[in-house]
Formats: C-alpha cells, sequence, structure tokens
C-alpha cells in the first residue's frame, strides 16, 4: 500500500559563513491520512524548516535540499515546478501560521482575504466566492459570517483571528493542514477552544494535520502519533502514549521533565546541564552536549532510529530494541 | 509570620479615552479596579489572569510608573505616593522588575557591563574598579562565566539574556523583584533554568517575588501565594497548593480545566471558556465574570460579590459561596 504521505532521507542544509549547516536529516517520516502528527522540539530544532520546506516555501538561499523525497498521495513534492507546487498550496496542502496578529493583512477586511485564496484557487465568480467565504467561516464556529466579512482584522480579538486563519487555510478544502504552533500567543481559555476547532475539523473533513508545538501538553490532547525532534533529526517517535508515558530517549525525559510542576517540584538541573548547541557538522550524537548517559560511541556514530517495540522508534545507542 | 513588605489596598488605575477638541476624558478604561493584597518578606505571589485583566497594569501602578487614580501602595512602611522624592529615589533601589521579553528589554547597542551597571550608575556612584568589581559578581551571581563583561546582547541566547536582565534587577539588592511573564519568550530547557535560579537566589538573597504569568505551570511551581484577576478585579487569592486543589472561583475553575498536560488523553478532558473578556470601558455590572460564567444566577448582574473567606487564608469573590 501508498503511504499518503512520507518523508524519505530529507536533507536541509543553511549555508552560513562557518560553512553548510545542517539543519534538517530526516531519514523517514510518515503521515497517515486523517491522523493528526504532532512534531515537538525546541526552538531551532527544525520544526518550522519542516513545514517550509513540505510547502516549497523554504528560502533558498540560506536554505538548501540537498537530498530526499517528500511524496504526497505518491507524487514528489520536491521535483514539482513552481507552477505545479502552486496548484497544490492551499488546495491540497495548507498550513496556519504561528502568530495571528501578523498573519492577516491589517489593510484588507476579512472578506476580501478570503475570497482572494477562494477565487486564486478555485474558478468562480466573486459571488460564489463569497457564498463559500461565508461557508467556510460558519464552519470555524462563527456567528455573524456575513458581518464578519467586512471587519478589519484588528476588528477583531486574537481568537477570532487565528479562526479566520485556519477558515482560509480550508477555503479550499485541503487535504493536509500543518498547524505550525497555532496557539502561541493566545491565552490559556482561548486556546482550548481553537484546539477543539482543530480537532473536529480533522474528524469531520477528514484532513491530515501536520501539529507543531513545543508544548507537550499541546500534543498529547491532540495528537495520535508524535516525533520529537532536535536538531534537525527524529530522535524519538511513536503514539502519543508510547513516547509520553514511557519515553527511552534522554532528551524527551529531560523534556518532558523540565515541565514545572507544583511548588515541591524540583528539576533536576543535572539532567539538563547547560545546553550548548552542538558545533557545526559535528559527528556524534545531535543530544551529546545534554546527555548524561554518553558513551564513547555516542561521540562518534550518529545513532540510527531503531524500532523498540511496535510502532516506537528511538535513536540512541543505549537503548535497544527487543 | 514575617513582617509585612508591601500592602495595597483598594488601588485603582482608570485610563482615561480622550476626544474632541479640548480631549476632554469622554470614557474610562477601569484597568485596575479597588485591588487589596498583601506580600510578606521572602514570599512570591504569583499573579495570574488573561490578557486585558490588568496584571501588568498592576505592576506598573506597584513600582510607581504610572499614577493611580486611588487607592495606597505601602513598601516598607512608607507610602509610594505620599512620600518625597528624594524618599523614592530610595525606594526604587529596593523595587525591581525583570521584563518579559530579553529580546527587547536590553539595549543592542550596549556592552553587558554598561547593562548591569546602569542602576549603580544612577544610584550609587561607585568608582569604575568596584564597578567592574560588582558587575563581575553579578554575573557570577546569575550563572554567567566572568569574561561576558565586555560582549554585547546579541551574543547571547535567550535564556541568557534573561540571566543578565536578572543580575541587573539584582544590582542593588531590591527587596522586591517583579517578574514579568520571565520565561514567556524562551524555551522550556531554559525555562527550567532561569526558574531554578530565581528559586536559589530567593533562598540565598532573602528576596520577595510578584511573578506574573499566564503559564500556570510556571506560577504554580514559584508561588506560595497565588491571587487570580478577571477584568481588573481579583477573583480568587490564596495558598498556591490551595487554590490549584480547591480552585473555588467558577473563573479559576475554568483557567485550571483548560490548561492540557502531558496526561490529557483527548480534548475532551479540557474545557474552553466561551466567549470573550468583555471591554473594560463598560465592565458588567455586578460581577463582572458574570457573562461568561457557567453557574451564573440573577444576583450575579446586580451585586457585586465580596471576598469570602473559605479557610487557610483562601478566598474568592463569588455569590455561590
Amino acid at each position: 500500500m501508498k503511504n499518503y504521505f512520507e518523508i524519505k532521507n530529507l536533507k536541509v542544509d543553511y549555508r552560513t559563513y562557518e560553512g553548510d549547516q545542517n539543519t534538517l536529516d530526516i531519514e523517514h517520516l510518515v503521515l497517515e491520512k486523517g491522523k493528526c502528527f504532532g512534531l515537538v522540539g525546541e526552538s531551532g530544532a527544525g520544526k518550522s524548516v519542516l513545514a517550509q520546506t513540505i510547502l516549497g516555501i523554504l528560502s533558498t538561499p540560506p536554505g538548501v535540499i540537498k537530498s530526499g523525497e517528500i511524496l504526497f498521495n505518491g507524487e514528489d513534492l520536491l521535483a514539482k515546478s513552481e507552477g505545479k507546487l502552486r496548484k497544490i498550496r492551499g488546495k491540497k496542502i495548507s498550513m496556519i501560521f504561528q502568530d495571528p496578529m501578523s498573519t492577516l493583512n491589517p489593510v484588507f477586511t476579512v472578506g476580501t482575504q478570503i475570497t482572494r485564496v477562494i477565487r486564486q484557487n478555485q474558478r468562480v465568480n466573486k459571488k460564489e466566492a463569497i457564498k463559500r467565504a461565508i461557508e467556510k467561516i460558519e464552519l470555524v464556529n462563527m456567528p455573524d459570517a456575513e458581518d464578519i466579512l467586512d471587519c478589519y482584522p484588528h476588528e477583531l480579538s486574537g481568537g477570532q483571528r487565528q479562526r479566520i486563519i485556519i477558515a482560509i487555510a480550508l477555503s479550499c478544502d485541503a487535504e493536509l493542514l500543518i498547524a505550525d504552533e497555532p496557539t502561541r500567543n493566545l491565552d490559556v481559555t482561548i486556546q482550548a477552544g481553537i484546539l477543539k476547532l482543530i480537532a473536529r475539523l480533522q474528524k469531520e473533513l477528514n484532513v491530515t494535520v501536520l501539529f507543531i508545538a513545543n508544548n507537550l501538553g499541546l500534543v498529547s490532547a491532540t495528537c495520535d502519533h508524535l516525533a520529537m525532534l532536535h536538531e534537525g533529526k527524529i530522535i524519538e517517535m511513536g503514539t502519543t502514549k508510547e513516547v509520553l508515558h514511557n519515553p527511552h530517549h534522554p532528551y524527551t525525559k529531560a523534556y518532558i521533565e523540565a515541565i514545572p510542576k507544583d511548588a515541591e517540584h524540583s528539576i533536576h538541573l543535572e539532567q539538563i546541564a547547560k545546553g550548548t548547541a552542538a558545533p557545526v557538522n559535528s559527528t556524534g550524537c545531535a543530544n551529546i552536549s545534554l546527555c548524561l548517559e554518553k558513551e564513547e560511541q555516542c561521540h562518534q556514530l550518529v545513532p540510527p532510529l531503531k524500532p523498540i517495540v511496535g510502532t516506537h522508534f528511538v535513536a540512541c545507542h543505549r537503548v535497544h530494541g527487543k | 509570620m514575617n513582617e509585612t513588605l508591601l500592602q495595597v489596598s483598594a488601588l485603582t488605575k482608570h485610563f482615561p479615552i480622550l476626544a474632541g477638541f479640548f480631549s476632554r476624558p469622554v470614557a474610562w478604561v477601569k484597568a485596575v479596579d479597588n485591588v487589596n493584597f498583601e506580600v510578606h518578606q521572602g514570599e512570591t505571589l504569583g499573579i495570574v489572569g488573561e490578557s486585558g485583566c490588568g496584571k501588568t497594569t498592576l505592576v506598573n501602578v506597584l513600582l510607581n510608573l504610572i499614577e493611580p487614580t486611588a487607592g495606597q501602595v505601602i513598601f516598607d512602611g512608607i507610602d509610594l505616593f505620599g512620600c518625597f522624592k528624594k524618599e523614592l529615589r530610595e525606594l526604587r533601589q529596593h523595587l525591581q522588575i525583570v521584563f518579559q521579553d530579553p529580546f527587547w528589554s536590553l539595549n543592542p547597542r550596549w556592552l553587558v557591563k554598561d547593562i548591569i551597571a546602569e542602576p549603580l550608575d544612577v544610584h550609587l556612584k561607585l568608582k569604575p574598579a568596584e564597578l567592574i568589581k560588582r558587575v563581575e559578581e553579578l554575573l557570577d551571581m546569575v550563572g554567567l562565566p566572568k569574561d561576558s563583561v565586555y560582549k554585547s546582547p546579541h551574543e547571547f541566547s535567550g535564556g541568557q539574556r534573561q540571566r543578565i536582565a536578572i543580575a541587573r534587577a539584582l544590582a542593588l539588592n531590591p527587596k522586591l523583584l517583579v517578574l514579568d511573564e520571565p520565561t514567556s519568550a524562551i524555551d522550556i530547557f531554559s525555562q527550567a533554568q532561569i526558574l531554578a535560579l530565581l528559586k536559589d537566589l530567593k533562598k540565598r538573597l532573602n528576596l520577595t517575588y510578584i511573578l506574573i504569568s499566564h503559564d500556570l505551570s510556571v506560577v504554580h511551581h514559584m508561588s506560595d501565594k497565588i491571587m487570580v484577576m478577571y477584568l481588573g478585579e481579583v477573583v480568587e487569592y490564596g495558598p498556591g497548593d490551595d487554590i490549584f486543589n480547591r480552585p473555588t472561583h467558577p473563573y479559576t475553575k475554568a483557567l485550571l480545566s483548560a490548561i492540557p498536560d502531558i496526561n490529557t488523553d483527548s480534548l475532551d478532558d479540557i474545557s474552553e471558556l466561551e466567549g470573550a473578556v468583555p471591554s473594560a470601558i463598560n465592565p458588567p455590572k455586578g460581577c463582572r465574570f458574570n457573562t461568561r460564567c457557567s453557574e451564573v444566577m440573577d444576583i450575579c448582574s446586580e451585586k457585586k460579590p465580596v471576598a469570602s473567606d473559605i479557610g487557610c487564608g483562601h478566598t474568592a469573590n463569588c455569590h455561590l459561596l
């Protein structure tokens, strides 16, 4: 059976004055249709670079796609021309960007911005586009859709703006939605609403979601599968339960440990010993500077992503499969 | 019980909305309304609330950066708004703040030495050699190497910059440190390190903190007491663990049940709060939360609830009690 969405041996470098820096190195990643896949990592781990590479909006230079394939419905996105990609972007694959405050254009009304996307991708007249825009606004649970079309972004609250952005992303019935930290800069009470909206749309419209986050709580609540990204490499991958309740990689363990809990909880800092970024193109495990359990071979060999049990994969020399 | 360091009574700050040729106030934004609380020496008070609930206005008033409309702030026995300028200058040494975003709060054209030495320059007039010695001491205190003295802010990561901001705030041996979302702009590992550093400094230097954050887990981790604010008013106040184990006000309950953690398996376990925060220009009559409350009664839109004690110094402003 062909996979719905698959990434194979993707390598992305960034050109810097100190040489090419390996920003993304993903051996294999599969998204199942209609599921929510979480991608977790610190800032600088390569989460957004991956999202941009999938959509073909990575700025080159400084980015360079060295090798690899991104297969979407069996077709390689990286081999497609810009013209063909434009037909996929927005129609098939769409993205919600992180900051709802700055994603919308402040000088156009919401209606203009939604209908523009619809008319760009579908051959419809203005009236039909407005009709569809209203449908989409109702889809994201906003009352008075017709009035909202005439609003400027500044007239809406952060949560409302994010709903509009989701409406725009889904305005042409995209199948794959990349949500890049969709609830960053939103209050917790509004965050819950946005998460539920994304989850509902995913089920109703059978959309596949790639959910990018740096908060494990969000991923735990929304995603079926998750991958931990560190220094551009996937270091642990599996179902959300497997990874969060039975983490194997020292980095994942430290990440969970670093979430503050009640007042008695003291974060074990030895585990998060001074984390400095690994030097450009260093050999060995990417986690070397943070790891407490490192061995001789960790310095020399990059650990491969090995299956532990079933769908649970870990990249660590010290963890062995059964 | 330790002595009271900061006492705030009936503190109110309304901002005028000016309009017309003569710029007359046509309406008032009620940013902070009748807030009362005390902070004891060596305690950490956490302030929680949605954006726009008046947290930042409150600390700006506490630090005497803006004048309040009414009310009193007594710091260390001296009225902050009734004292002489000279006294206030003296007091400011003991009231310091760490801002939210270390990418904005440090001047990119200054060296670390200048940034940390600025408060020392203003207040103490030290000799250059003493100044450098003190700066190095402060850097050591926040866990940065001594050779950082002649570096610029851009050479540091987010977490390290926040350390510089903390060093600057500690330069004059303050008694009270206000932390305005100290970790919201930095990564999870840096956050863990900064929180541990703050806890350690508090013990070593006998500091008192007022911590503002929208991240409830950070507040729970750090605070002895927690104050929950909604639309300029305090809705619940009490010991940290008590608030988390026994939330009483519907707003606090809603806030706590809205955060997913790693044990949340499905979105059904978290609940969203319907509607948006009403405008602070015309806040709802009676209880300000009545427009979004799930347990709203008739009395809620008529009478303002008063703080009722529910034991262990835990109070909530709700008609249900």
